[in-house]
């Protein structure tokens, strides 16, 4: 099963950080990155850029709406993702537990994919959204 | 026959279906034909030597027979079929005795954090011990079809995000037995905390949470599982004395002692030793420990204050919430003098919560400062919303209010 690990930052709090902080933190990215390929469970990894480089596609009244910034206001922007490849849910939580900006305040979303074999299926037949 | 063998082994036969299909919603119907197959045959043919391996071979070829017949349907029913079958003859040795009960599994899964807290309830009431979906609702005062849905959602979950069915390896296992044991607790004060109308479901929900505290002690004897085994049977103990025949609350200080049930205090006092003795034990170890001090005491004169203020300490270095504090302020109160204990009890900030200007109240109360202890009762009734705590703290505020004589 594929679990998405979605990672969340408060982005004001990163350029807050000291730059020593942050290349730390990267580094520890770059190990944890590692680490799950070496164990097998990687699939892909990726680095966003800033909430202030995003733009929002809408379509309204038949019409293209196009704004600056992400497409909700949260206090957490998705900052990064690893799609990791996982016996099951635990397996993935712990993983997702070793995401180096949990003790700063980050936060990680782990979400299944859908499975190949329902990929095909009628949209509204898998039980998921 | 197959009555008394659907309550004692229906829980286990269904745990064990869970883990042989994968499935929840495949499991429960495997059971319910497992049973019925049971009702048609047992009588004629006498019972089996082993009526739960009956029970979980029958369950698991009715599922994998009806998959079969709904694969005309639905190509993916064959394949899942076809595995199921070929796993069935793979362990047909099957044999429940060298293999963990499956019920602990269940209980792991039911409670998992993944799943949203009041699920993990309803989800544990209805699979591990088998109440129905009106009898939860009614117990929690929701309506059946919200209680449903919320446990068909956690299923979903379940399946769709692959939560494991297993008990958590040694390192996971200390944060996940906190869930479990959370989910118990709940499901326990839900049946404990005195409330007027359904009393009776609520007195067998806490009677359900013991009967789960012991199964969960005999799977796995972990001193906290241990611990909060005790501290259930100990308050349950009380639960005669704590409401008067008026259905009025009847605090610790003025219950009738010979109405405490003796065998539960007991039972709870042995398993407190055994908790404690473990060296590591926790804060529902600690509380049964408090609630065995009380339970020792031959009278509310007679109960061991300084022991219980030092065991809030303890508490309090393990669990720093406010209401340990204010608990422990209590106690110093009671074991070192009223007024040490009232000015521990004005560092605790504990905003809305009754209990606090209740405590306030009651040790000005002692103290004779009746003005004072009348404006906290006050501010208590400003704030409670339990309709026997509140008739209890009307009957103190007549008290302190009528002038003295």
């Amino acid at each position: 099963m594929q679990y998405l690990l979605m990672c969340c930052f408060n982005e004001e709090r990163w350029t807050k950080l000291p730059n020593s902080q942050r290349d730390k933190i990267m580094q520890e990215y770059g190990q944890f990155d590692q680490s799950i390929v070496k164990s097998g469970h990687y699939r892909a990894s990726e680095r966003l850029q800033s909430i202030a480089a995003s733009t929002t596609v809408r379509e309204k009244d038949g019409k293209l709406v196009i704004t600056d910034g992400p497409f909700a206001e949260t206090k957490e922007q998705l900052g990064g993702y690893h799609l990791v490849e996982c016996r099951d849910l635990d397996e993935a939580i712990s993983i997702a537990a070793r995401i180096p900006t949990l003790p700063f305040g980050g936060v990680v979303e782990v979400r299944p994919l859908v499975p190949a074999s329902q990929r095909l299926a009628p949209a509204g037949s898998t039980g998921g959204h | 026959m197959v009555d008394a063998i659907y309550r004692s082994e229906s829980r286990r036969v269904l745990a064990t279906l869970i883990r042989l299909l994968g499935d929840f919603d495949i499991a429960e119907e495997a059971l319910h034909d497992a049973f019925a197959a049971a009702v048609e045959q047992w009588p004629k043919d006498g019972p089996p030597a082993n009526p739960r391996a009956w029970l979980v071979s029958t369950g698991r070829f009715k599922a994998i027979d009806s998959m079969r017949r709904r694969a005309r349907f639905d190509a993916s029913q064959g394949k899942l079929a076809e595995q199921l079958e070929a796993d069935a003859s793979a362990d047909a040795e099957w044999d429940d005795d060298g293999v963990p009960d499956d019920r602990l599994r269940l209980i792991f899964t039911c409670c998992h954090p993944a799943l949203q807290a009041d699920a993990q309830i309803a989800l544990t009431l209805r699979t591990v011990c088998g109440l129905t979906t009106e009898e939860i609702a009614h117990a929690f005062l929701t309506q059946p079809p919200t209680l449903a849905q919320r446990i068909v959602r956690a299923k979903n979950k379940i399946r769709d995000a692959r939560i494991p069915y297993e008990v958590p390896t040694r390192a996971a296992l200390a944060p996940r037995l906190d869930a479990v044991l959370h989910v118990i607790y709940l499901v326990f004060n839900e049946g404990y905390s005195a409330s007027s109308g359904a009393s009776l479901t609520r007195q067998e929900l806490s009677a359900e949470a013991i009967r789960l505290g012991r199964l969960l002690v005999e799977l796995l004897p972990e001193p906290e599982a241990v611990g909060l085994l005790a501290l259930m049977l100990l308050h349950e103990s009380r639960r005669a004395a704590r409401t008067s025949p008026e259905g009025e609350l009847v605090l610790l200080e003025e219950q009738n002692r010979a109405s405490w049930d003796r065998e539960r205090i007991a039972e709870g006092l042995a398993l407190v030793e055994r908790a404690l003795g473990s060296n590591r034990f926790g804060p529902y170890a600690v509380q049964a420990a408090i609630a065995a001090v009380h339970a020792e005491a031959t009278s509310a004169a007679a109960t061991d204050w300084p022991q219980i203020a030092a065991l809030y300490g303890v508490l309090a270095g393990i669990d720093a919430s406010p209401v340990v504090q204010l608990n422990r302020a209590v106690a110093i109160a009671m074991a070192d003098g009223i007024e040490q204990g009232l000015a521990l009890l004005d560092t605790v900030h504990l905003p809305g919560y009754h209990l606090l200007p209740a405590a306030r109240a009651d040790l000005l109360r002692r103290l004779g400062r009746l003005d004072d202890a009348a404006a906290a009762y006050r501010e208590a009734l400003g704030l409670v919303t339990n309709e026997a705590e509140r008739r209890f703290l009307e009957r103190r505020l007549v008290e302190v209010a009528r002038p003295g004589p």
